[in-house]
C-alpha cells in the first residue's frame, strides 16, 4: 500500500464523491455536483495536452462541441439512441485533432494555441449557419425516454454516478500515463523542447497522441453533457466559454497535476453557482469578468496553480504542527 | 462596378486591419509573445472615441488622438504591472496572462456598454464621392487613407529613427542592447505603447466608418493573427500588405457566398497557411 504514496487522499475523495448524492440529495445540490464532475471530467482531458504536455489550447470547444453535437444528430437523423452517437463524435474529434496537430506542433507553442482558438471560432460560425445540425438554433434530444438506452431520465441521480464513473476512468488513465514512458515524454517536453529532441524523444509523435488522447476524452464530455441536457447550439457547444473554463478550471487548481482540475472545479464551480444565482441571469457578465480577473491573477503570481501554493506552504504548517 | 465597388470597400477596411496587425506583429517581433488581447485594445479605442465625443466634442482628429493616447497609456500599464512578469515565465502564464486580460476588457464593456451595436454620432466627416462611377463613403475612405500612411508611419519610426534602432536592438538581443547604454524593461514598455496606440488610433478610425459592439474584439483579435500569420511575424511591411489582402477577401467572400461567410473563409485561409507556409508570405523560413 505505500507504494502508493497519493491513495489515502485518493479513497478519501472517491468516498466523498460517492456519497455526496445521498448526503446532498436536492436537485439543486445534484445538480451542482453534476455540473462540478461534467467540469472536472473536461477539464482534466484538457490537461492531458496542455498540462501535461505545456501546449495551451484554447479552443478545446471544438472536441466538445463535436462530441455534443455527435449524440443528438444521430438521433435526429436516424432516430438512434443518442449514446450511438458518441463514437462517430470521437472520431470526429480524432481527426481534427491529427489536422490541427501535425502542422502546428511542428512550430512554437504560440502557433498552437492561435491555430486551436482560430479553428474552434471556424467551426463555431460553421455550425451556427449548416442546417442539418439546426444552424443557430441547434438540436433537441428525446423529449422523453423510450427506454433506458436513451439515457434520458428524470432525476439527475443516474447521470451522477454515469459522469463519476467517467471521471474516475480518465483520472485513473491519467494516472496511468504519468507513470509510464509516454508520461515522462511529456514531461520531458515541457521542460525543454529540445533538450527532449536531443535525447531521443519522438516530440512531434509525442505531442500528437497527447492531443488526440485529450481530444477523445473532451469529446466524450461534450457527448455526456449533450445527452444530460437533451439540447445542444452553436454557442453551448462550441462557445469560447467552453474552452476558457477548462482551461481556467486546469490552470486554477494546478496544470499537469492529477488532481489539479478537481481542485479547480470544486472552488469554480460553487463560485460560478453562487454569482448566478447572486445577480440573477444578469450575473454571467460578471462571471466572465470574474473568470478573466482569476486567469490574470494566476498568470501574473501562481502559473502553478492552488496545487503548487500548497506544496510551498503545507511543509511549513506541518513544521508548526509537530513543533506544538 | 459593384464589384470594383466591393474591391475598393475592402481594401479601406484592410488597410484598417494593417493598422492594428502591425501593432500586434511589433510585439510578436520584439519579445516573441502573442497579445491575445489586442482585439480588445481596438474596441476599447472605439469606445474611447465615442466617450470623447460624447463628453468631451471635437471631431475626428480629437478622438482618434484620444484614442491613441488612452490605450498607449494602457498598453504601458499593461507591460509594467503584468507582461513584464509572464515573459520569463512558464508558456501557459504567458498565454493566460493575456487571454485573461481579454476577457476581462471584452466582459466589463459588455457590462458597462451593454451588447447593443452603436456607432458614433453624425461627424464632419460624412457624405460619399463619386471617383470614376465607385461612390465612396468618405469617412471610409479618409479612415482607410490614414490607416495606410500611420501604418508607413509606424515602419518608418522603426527603421529610420534612433528610437526605432533601439526598439530593433533589444528584439535583437537584449543583454548587448543593455551594454549599449539601452534601457530593455523602458523599450518594450514602449513596444507596448505603440502597439496598443496603434490599436487604439484604428479603433478610433474604425469608429468613424463602421458600428460596433463589445463583441467585436474577439472578432478583430483573430483577424489579426491571420494577418499576422500571412505577413509573417514581426514584419510591418507584411502586416500592411496581408491586412489589404484579408481586407479584400472578406468583401469579396462577403459579396459572392454571403456575409455571414467572410469570417469563415479568412480563419479557413489561416488554417491552410499554417500547413502551407507557417512563416508567412514575407516572414524568414
Amino acid at each position: 500500500m505505500n507504494k502508493i504514496p497519493a491513495l489515502s487522499p485518493t479513497v478519501l475523495l472517491a468516498v466523498a464523491l460517492l456519497i455526496y448524492p445521498l448526503i446532498f440529495s436536492g436537485a439543486f445540490y445534484l445538480d451542482v455536483g453534476v455540473t462540478f464532475l461534467l467540469a472536472a471530467i473536461s477539464a482534466s482531458a484538457w490537461n492531458i495536452v496542455g498540462g501535461y504536455a505545456g501546449q495551451v489550447s484554447v479552443g478545446h470547444a471544438m472536441f466538445f462541441g463535436l462530441g455534443a453535437y455527435a449524440p443528438l444528430l444521430c438521433y435526429k437523423l436516424y432516430g438512434w439512441t443518442p449514446m450511438a452517437g458518441i463514437p462517430f463524435g470521437i472520431a470526429a474529434s480524432v481527426a481534427l485533432a491529427i489536422l490541427i496537430g501535425i502542422p502546428t506542433f511542428r512550430l512554437t507553442g504560440h502557433y498552437f494555441s492561435m491555430a486551436t482558438i482560430a479553428v474552434a471560432e471556424l467551426i463555431r460560425i460553421y455550425f451556427g449557419t449548416w442546417d442539418l445540425v439546426g444552424a443557430a438554433i441547434g438540436m433537441q434530444g428525446p423529449a422523453t425516454a423510450r427506454g433506458w438506452w436513451d439515457l434520458t431520465f428524470r432525476s439527475e441521480l443516474p447521470y451522477y454516478y454515469i459522469f463519476l464513473t467517467v471521471l474516475a476512468v480518465l483520472l485513473s488513465f491519467t494516472y496511468l500515463m504519468e507513470r509510464h514512458r509516454f508520461g515522462y515524454y511529456l514531461r520531458a517536453i515541457k521542460a525543454g523542447e529540445r533538450a527532449a529532441r536531443s535525447l531521443g524523444v519522438p516530440v512531434q509523435q509525442t505531442k500528437i497522441r497527447a492531443l488526440v488522447l485529450s481530444a477523445v476524452f473532451t469529446s466524450v464530455a461534450g457527448s455526456l453533457y449533450s445527452v444530460k441536457t437533451g439540447f445542444i447550439d452553436p454557442e453551448s457547444g462550441f462557445g469560447i466559454l467552453v474552452s476558457v473554463q477548462m482551461v481556467i478550471i486546469a490552470a486554477l487548481g494546478g496544470a499537469g497535476r492529477l488532481y489539479g482540475p478537481l481542485i479547480g472545479a470544486l472552488i469554480l464551480i460553487p463560485l460560478q453557482t453562487a454569482t448566478n444565482t447572486w445577480f440573477g441571469g444578469g450575473g454571467t457578465g460578471l462571471t466572465f469578468i470574474l473568470y478573466g480577473g482569476i486567469i490574470v491573477l494566476i498568470a501574473r503570481y501562481e502559473p502553478g496553480g492552488i496545487y503548487d501554493l500548497w506544496e510551498q506552504i503545507s511543509p511549513r504548517l506541518w513544521r508548526r504542527k509537530h513543533a506544538s | 462596378m459593384l464589384l470594383l465597388q466591393v474591391i475598393v470597400g475592402g481594401l479601406l477596411l484592410g488597410a484598417i486591419y494593417a493598422l492594428f496587425s502591425s501593432g500586434l506583429t511589433l510585439i510578436w517581433g520584439m519579445m516573441n509573445f502573442i497579445n491575445f488581447a489586442h482585439g480588445e485594445f481596438v474596441m476599447l479605442g472605439m469606445y474611447v472615441s465615442l466617450l470623447v465625443v460624447m463628453y468631451l466634442g471635437g471631431g475626428p482628429a480629437a478622438f482618434g488622438f484620444g484614442a491613441a493616447f488612452a490605450l498607449f497609456v494602457l498598453g504601458v500599464v499593461v507591460y509594467l504591472s503584468l507582461i513584464r512578469y509572464v515573459l520569463r515565465g512558464p508558456m501557459l502564464a504567458q498565454i493566460l496572462s493575456t487571454f485573461g486580460l481579454a476577457l476581462l476588457l471584452r466582459y466589463t464593456a459588455f457590462w458597462i456598454f451593454s451588447a447593443n451595436f452603436v456607432s458614433l454620432p453624425q461627424t464632419s466627416l460624412s457624405g460619399t464621392i463619386n471617383v470614376g462611377g465607385i461612390l465612396m463613403p468618405i469617412p471610409q475612405l479618409v479612415a482607410g487613407v490614414i490607416a495606410i500612411l500611420l501604418t508607413i508611419g509606424l515602419h518608418l519610426m522603426l527603421t529610420r529613427t534612433t528610437i526605432g534602432s533601439q526598439l530593433l536592438a533589444v528584439s535583437e538581443d537584449r543583454g548587448a542592447a543593455m551594454l549599449m547604454g539601452i534601457k530593455p524593461d523602458r523599450m518594450q514598455a514602449l513596444a507596448w505603447g505603440l502597439s496598443a496606440g496603434a490599436a487604439g488610433i484604428a479603433g478610433a478610425l474604425m469608429a468613424i466608418a463602421y458600428p460596433w459592439s463589445p463583441s467585436v474584439g474577439e472578432t478583430f483579435g483573430l483577424t489579426a493573427f491571420v494577418v499576422v500569420a500571412l505577413g509573417g511575424f514581426g514584419s510591418v511591411p507584411g502586416a500592411l500588405f496581408a491586412g489589404l489582402i484579408v481586407g479584400l477577401i472578406q468583401a469579396l467572400s462577403a459579396f459572392w457566398f454571403g456575409p455571414i461567410y467572410k469570417d469563415i473563409v479568412v480563419y479557413a485561409l489561416f488554417v491552410a497557411l499554417l500547413w502551407l507556409r507557417p512563416q508567412g508570405l514575407m516572414g524568414k523560413a
